[in-house]
């Protein structure tokens, strides 16, 4: 199937599919960023999407979550055509992502900071909100419990009262990434969580991954740099290079494809081996 | 018996703040109703009381919009002076036995709330659709609603207002026609601020400052020319429109303020004010957490132009005079100076600002400086603006709140045991220096 590796059981091949990008290129004035992209997600997924800095990983990202509309494609999450709605929409329909650089409302409570992304499903309107009506103080209540449970679940609850941009970056990033869950996603996107991390703090992020994976029933497209968070994790992978993907299989055959490796360490390291 | 008294302190504890500031509120109104009724407070300090609160209603809307939302607007001086040139038309034409501008105003704003409603939910129906064409699109709806009005429902409708309102009393009719005009004021002020804010809100921050002191020029302008270009010859252009009714009292203004206070601190303390506030915090997670940040944005903006046309009414029935002058755009800089002086996103310090502002720069300072020493007055608070920005950049109360606007409360008749959210609450306190330690 096209976007897919051929080497994946055919056990696997029978889960739904969560999201499809199908030859989604796009531009930045005259500079082809993303070329022909491909992929094709199922349910319970963890896949990953490497490639050396500016290949367009990014890109495809901003791309899936309506950041940028793709000059020409298709993107479908669940059988909704994506290409042209507006990002909020997007995230609306189950799509949650995290930043390469994290980006959390660094001045608001680590609290609030979960409370704001259960927005959209706050069940109670504007005019509620100004008359302070019953179900007000009914949903805010519910809402704020559901808030402190998810903290709970992350380790977070007895800082929920501290000021986001005050905790130590490995629980800023842990965060955003419950931050990101709040909504109840099907696909999560994380983009390159492990930047800025020493190897224990990656050792965790590792854990993590697969705790939120079995415990939320997510698909899971990571953005890494990392060979080693990304073949420790990842079922399968797509490379990128260039805006087009130049390889894509199992973590061991991406490791000893010479294309690949000719990506990230030059001509001269494939000639060498 | 010590269970009693123990949930007795839970109870006060719960309601305390909100109670406090009941009484406090009441307390200030009866106080200045006695003085006003016993002439300690004579017309010029009644002057600078009322002018002071629709300073501090304006630089509300404007700590909702900056503070709050993190939209820098100049326009504020120009919804002021829509909201207080409307709403003086509607009464100055209703003394006069012309209900034209009530029924038109009214009914107007009614048919563009419906016409908007219509054209929201078309253009929902279409995917990328551009900034351009919506603002047209909410542009032609707004003009028809308001040839509709004109040409068609103020014929058939214009003698029957008059004669209903006046089968009441005419003091209370006159109370009615007040409020109304008020509303009709505001709801103008809200719906240029939407009709402006559409296309303008795209552009980020400082290049929507720059825009909104355009949006207040072009007021200037066409109120300079009202009875030219403009079809008022009751507003008399750049000489200024005089015979307006006098008809703002206390009770009006105070509850005009406390109702602004109010709305503010719901809005703000609600799920739709967090969205409102993560805006300000960073625009594109604030989208990619699901928040509709162009809804939020237009929302907390019209909702503070709102609250500029409501202080503009107060404020043109109070001096029952008007003069484009008074609206220029350096003017537009007073809310601005109030709200920053008092600390971004502190309702307390914009409140207690607001009346500093005018008590001491229109009311004190003007009496107690020697004769032709007022001039004084505009080196003297450039210098203090200057200090403060030295010696304590975050504004007088920084993030402070007094403990009613600072929280959503469990709700009033819930049991003490559920304390969640008092426990959820951020003191201040700890807010600045947490901020203080992460910078």
């Amino acid at each position: 199937m096209k976007g897919r590796p051929d080497s994946l059981s055919p056990e696997v091949e029978e889960h739904p599919v969560v999201l499809e990008v199908e030859s989604v290129t796009h531009f930045f004035g005259n500079l082809r960023a993303v070329h022909n992209f491909d992929i094709v997600l199922r349910h319970g997924e963890l896949v990953g999407l490497i490639g050396p800095n500016g290949a367009g990983k990014t890109t495809v990202f901003n791309l899936i979550t309506g950041v940028y509309r793709a000059s020409k494609g298709s993107i479908r999450f669940r059988g909704a055509e994506l290409v042209g709605l507006p990002s909020h929409e997007i995230i609306q329909m189950g799509i949650a992502r995290t930043f390469q650089n994290i980006r959390l409302f660094s001045d608001l409570s680590v609290l609030d900071n979960v409370r704001i992304a259960y927005h959209p499903h706050a069940g109670y309107n504007l005019l509620d909100s100004v008359l302070r009506t019953p179900r007000f103080y009914e949903k805010e209540a519910e809402m704020t419990r559901r808030a402190q449970e998810f903290l709970d679940i992350f380790g977070l609850v007895e800082r929920q009262n501290d000021i986001a941009g005050s905790l130590p970056y490995g629980l800023q990033r842990r965060l955003e990434i419950a931050r990101a869950l709040a909504a109840q996603p099907r696909l999560l996107i994380l983009d390159e969580p492990a930047a800025g991390m020493n190897p224990q703090e990656i050792d965790q992020l590792l854990d993590l991954i697969n705790f939120i994976r079995d415990r939320f029933n997510l698909t899971i497209l990571l953005v890494e740099h990392r060979m080693r968070l990304v073949m420790n994790v990842c079922e399968w992978i797509t490379v990128m290079d260039f805006g087009e993907v130049i390889a894509r299989g199992l973590p061991e055959e991406v490791r000893s494809n010479p294309g690949v490796v000719e990506a990230y360490l030059g001509r001269q390291a494939v000639v060498l081996r | 018996m010590g269970n009693t008294t123990l949930e007795g302190s839970r109870v006060s504890k719960r309601l305390g703040p909100g109670l406090y500031f009941l009484l406090g509120a009441l307390a200030f109104f009866l106080l200045v109703q006695v003085l006003l009724m016993l002439g300690v407070i004579n017309n010029f300090w009644r002057g600078i009381i009322f002018w002071g609160a629709a300073i501090t209603i304006v630089a509300l809307g404007l700590n909702l919009i900056y503070g709050f939302n993190g939209q820098f607007s100049l326009g504020q001086y120009g919804f002021y002076a829509i909201g207080a040139y409307a709403s003086a038309d509607i009464t100055y034409r209703w003394t006069r036995e012309d209900p034209s501008a009530l029924v038109v105003v009214l009914l107007g704003v009614l048919l563009v709330l419906l016409f908007y409603i219509a054209v929201n939910a078309l253009l929902r129906r279409f995917y990328g659709i551009t900034v351009m064409t919506r603002f047209t699109a909410y542009l032609l709806a707004t003009i028809l609603a308001f040839f509709i009005a004109v040409r068609f429902l103020l014929p058939i409708t214009g003698s029957l207002v008059w004669n209903m309102l006046n089968l009441l009393p005419k003091a209370i009719s006159q109370q009615v026609v007040f409020f109304l005009a008020l509303v009709g004021g505001a709801a103008l002020a809200g719906i240029a601020s939407f009709l402006f804010g559409i296309p303008v809100l795209e552009l980020g921050s400082d290049y929507f400052g720059i825009s909104t002191l355009g949006f207040t020029i072009i007021i200037k302008v066409l109120l300079d020319n009202t009875d030219t270009i403009l079809p008022f010859a009751e507003m008399k252009g750049a000489r200024g429109m005089v015979g307006i009714p006098r008809w703002t009292t206390w009770p009006w203004v105070f509850f005009s303020l406390v109702l602004v206070i109010l709305i503010m601190r719901n809005l703000l303390h609600s799920s739709v004010g967090r969205s409102i506030v993560s805006v300000r915090e960073d625009e594109r997670a604030a989208q990619l957490v699901g928040i509709d940040v162009a809804y939020a944005k237009i929302l907390a903006f019209v909702v503070g132009s709102v609250f500029a046309g409501l202080a503009g009414g107060i404020r043109a029935h109070d001096l029952a005079f008007l003069h484009p002058q008074s609206f220029n755009f350096i003017q537009s800089f007073n809310p601005l100076i109030i709200v920053i002086f008092g600390g971004l996103s502190s309702m307390t310090g914009t409140v207690v600002t607001g009346f500093l502002w005018i008590v001491l720069l229109e009311g004190a300072l003007r009496l107690w400086l020697p004769q032709g020493f007022e001039t004084w007055r505009f080196v003297v608070y450039p210098l203090i603006l200057l200090l403060m920005m030295l010696l304590r950049p975050e504004g007088l109360f920084g993030k402070y709140e007094i403990g009613f606007l600072r929280q959503s409360l469990p709700a009033p008749w819930k049991k003490p045991e559920d304390t969640h959210e008092e426990a959820s609450s951020v003191e201040p306190a700890k807010t600045r220096t947490s901020k203080e330690v992460a910078g």
